[in-house]
């Protein structure tokens, strides 16, 4: 059901080019055998911050930790 | 008397009334930790000449008639994220082995000490504490020692696997997101996870600033309390640490639940729980007659928003060691860092706010209870060695530990001696009530229905390949 697509017609990974700029901002290098555990960690995590990221909360709300001056 | 099993209550008598020495307690754990160590793997330093100087002391201050401490001649041992003066703070890693010996003790082993304990070594834990299992990479895995083919629990392994075999009476370890609290459940001890800010965490190595938090493990209530009460008060040398005065639960937890209202958290903390998590929650709350169900709202966000927390603190932290040594880290916990190096900020920052308000609504609760049941781990010891089905357990043995330490509340962790392997449940009770916790814990002990049970004696202690 699927048409055989060419390496280049490929689409990119999201996860992979997240990897690659923020890598590259951090100074970071991930090793080619890495990368695939790295990228599953990060699917995780956006898996789990979907749970919050649009939980509603007004914009007065604080965070949890807070400064004392 | 036969100090392998015994509490650090009845030692610490049994120094001060003159039935034994602390010499000899302390000699007798150290030949305790010479034999079984080697299969346990709880110990990754040993401290004989300094732990033997240390009981002549105590030996020498009750000759001279000076009064002894709560805890006289109890041997000890701690996570080795906590600084012991004259070693590196590993923190379970390799690259901690080139960190300069550390100057001083931690503020907690000196208050367990001011007090008569006698540390006798450093102990196993999982790398920088960014783990559930009790494993490593770098010194093996801490072994279970009700079953050694079985995992201690993490990230205090070491800890519990120490306790539970008899090795020594008291470990410190510490909890970050579950890491005294699932070890103490899979190895069957006792374990106590203060309020976040309770007790100094000044000279140990961190892991997630917000979320850390240290606490003893012992095989009693009674040896929990004495410890805990040992180590409380404020310290200038660790900002978090409340600037309260210290409020001793060891006279209070003979009052037992008396007039508790207790009730057992739903939703979340029943989906996902194996059988013998089932039948020690039941137990437990038979026990006690608890039978009110009450949510904990948006406990699985909650959650999720302390493993992003960890994730992005994480890689912040060990940045700079992940830049220049990537490769002396344990593999497993190297690529959780370095995603976690990666999150957005965005994601962090609502994280946080979110947990502003699940803190409120969670405190809105302690209005009608005083303390809620849940389990600890949602299974006994797995195996140590997983197949890739098992996998998922391994990441999930957090899953109701989380949302508790997320904001910061007491919990005793309380080890139901169920067989073959035993299994513990969580008392959570409201911030800076780890009196009623305690109180709850002690009931159930002198009720029968939670003890620390003594691995069989002769078993195989061979690991299993």
């Amino acid at each position: 059901m699927s048409r055989k697509r060419g390496p280049k017609a490929a689409p990119s990974d999201p996860l992979d080019d997240l990897v690659d700029a923020a890598a590259r901002a951090l100074d970071l290098t991930v090793a080619p055998e890495w990368r695939g555990a790295v990228k599953a960690n990060l699917a995780v995590t956006f898996a789990l911050a979907e749970l919050f990221a649009d939980f509603p909360l007004p914009d007065e709300a604080e965070p949890a930790p807070v400064f004392s001056a | 008397m036969d100090t392998a099993w015994a509490h650090a209550s009845e030692i610490a008598a049994a120094v001060t009334d003159g039935h034994t020495s602390a010499s000899a307690v302390v000699r007798a754990a150290l030949a305790r930790i010479a034999a079984d160590n080697p299969v346990l793997n709880a110990f990754t330093a040993v401290l004989e000449d300094r732990a033997l100087a240390k009981a002549r002391a105590i030996d020498a201050a009750r000759l001279a008639g000076h009064p002894l401490g709560a805890l006289a001649g109890v041997p000890f041992a701690v996570k080795n994220l906590f600084d012991v003066a004259g070693l590196p703070t590993l923190a379970g890693s390799k690259i901690n082995r080139e960190r300069a010996p550390a100057p001083r003790d931690a503020t907690l082993i000196a208050r367990l000490e001011a007090n008569g304990a006698v540390l006798v070594g450093a102990l196993n834990m999982g790398e920088y504490a960014y783990d559930f299992t009790g494993e490593n990479v770098h010194y093996g895995p801490s072994r279970n020692p009700h079953d050694v083919a079985r995992m201690t629990g993490g990230s205090s392994g070491g800890s519990g696997g120490a306790v539970a075999g008899g090795l020594v009476p008291l470990a410190l370890g510490s909890d970050t997101n579950g890491s005294i609290r699932v070890p103490a459940s899979l190895c069957g001890v006792f374990g106590l996870k203060p309020t976040y800010g309770r007790l100094s965490r000044a000279h140990t190595f961190p892991f997630v600033a917000s979320l850390d938090h240290l606490g003893p493990l012992a095989r009693s209530t009674r040896d929990l309390a004495l410890a805990y009460d040992a180590m409380q008060g404020h310290d200038g040398d660790d900002p978090v640490c409340a600037a309260r005065s210290v409020e001793p639960v060891a006279p209070e937890i003979a009052r037992g639940s008396e007039g508790l209202r207790i009730a057992i958290a739903g939703g979340y903390f029943r989906a996902g729980v194996f059988p013998e998590a089932q039948n020690a929650l039941a137990r437990v709350a038979a026990a006690l007659g608890a039978a009110t169900e009450i949510e904990l709202p948006q406990a699985k966000r909650a959650r999720a928003a302390a493993y992003v927390i960890t994730a992005a603190e994480g890689g912040a932290l060990h940045l700079a060691r992940l830049r220049a040594r990537a490769h002396d880290f344990d593999p497993a916990v190297r690529d959780r860092l370095i995603a976690g190096a990666m999150i957005p900020a965005a994601l962090v920052t609502k994280a946080q706010k979110f947990r502003r308000w699940y803190r409120e609504q969670v405190l809105a609760l302690f209005a009608d209870v005083d303390a809620v049941l849940a389990p600890a781990t949602p299974c006994a010891a797995p195996l140590i060695v997983l197949d890739g089905v098992e996998l998922a357990v391994r990441a999930n043995l957090g899953l109701y530990t989380q949302p508790i330490s997320f904001i910061g509340l007491p919990v005793v962790a309380v080890p139901v001696p169920l067989e073959p392997m035993p299994i513990g449940v969580q008392i959570i009770a409201a911030p800076w009530r780890e009196d009623v916790a305690l109180r709850v814990a002690y009931a159930l002990e002198q009720a029968g229905a939670v003890a620390a049970s003594k691995p069989p004696l002769g078993r195989d202690k061979q690991p299993r390949q």
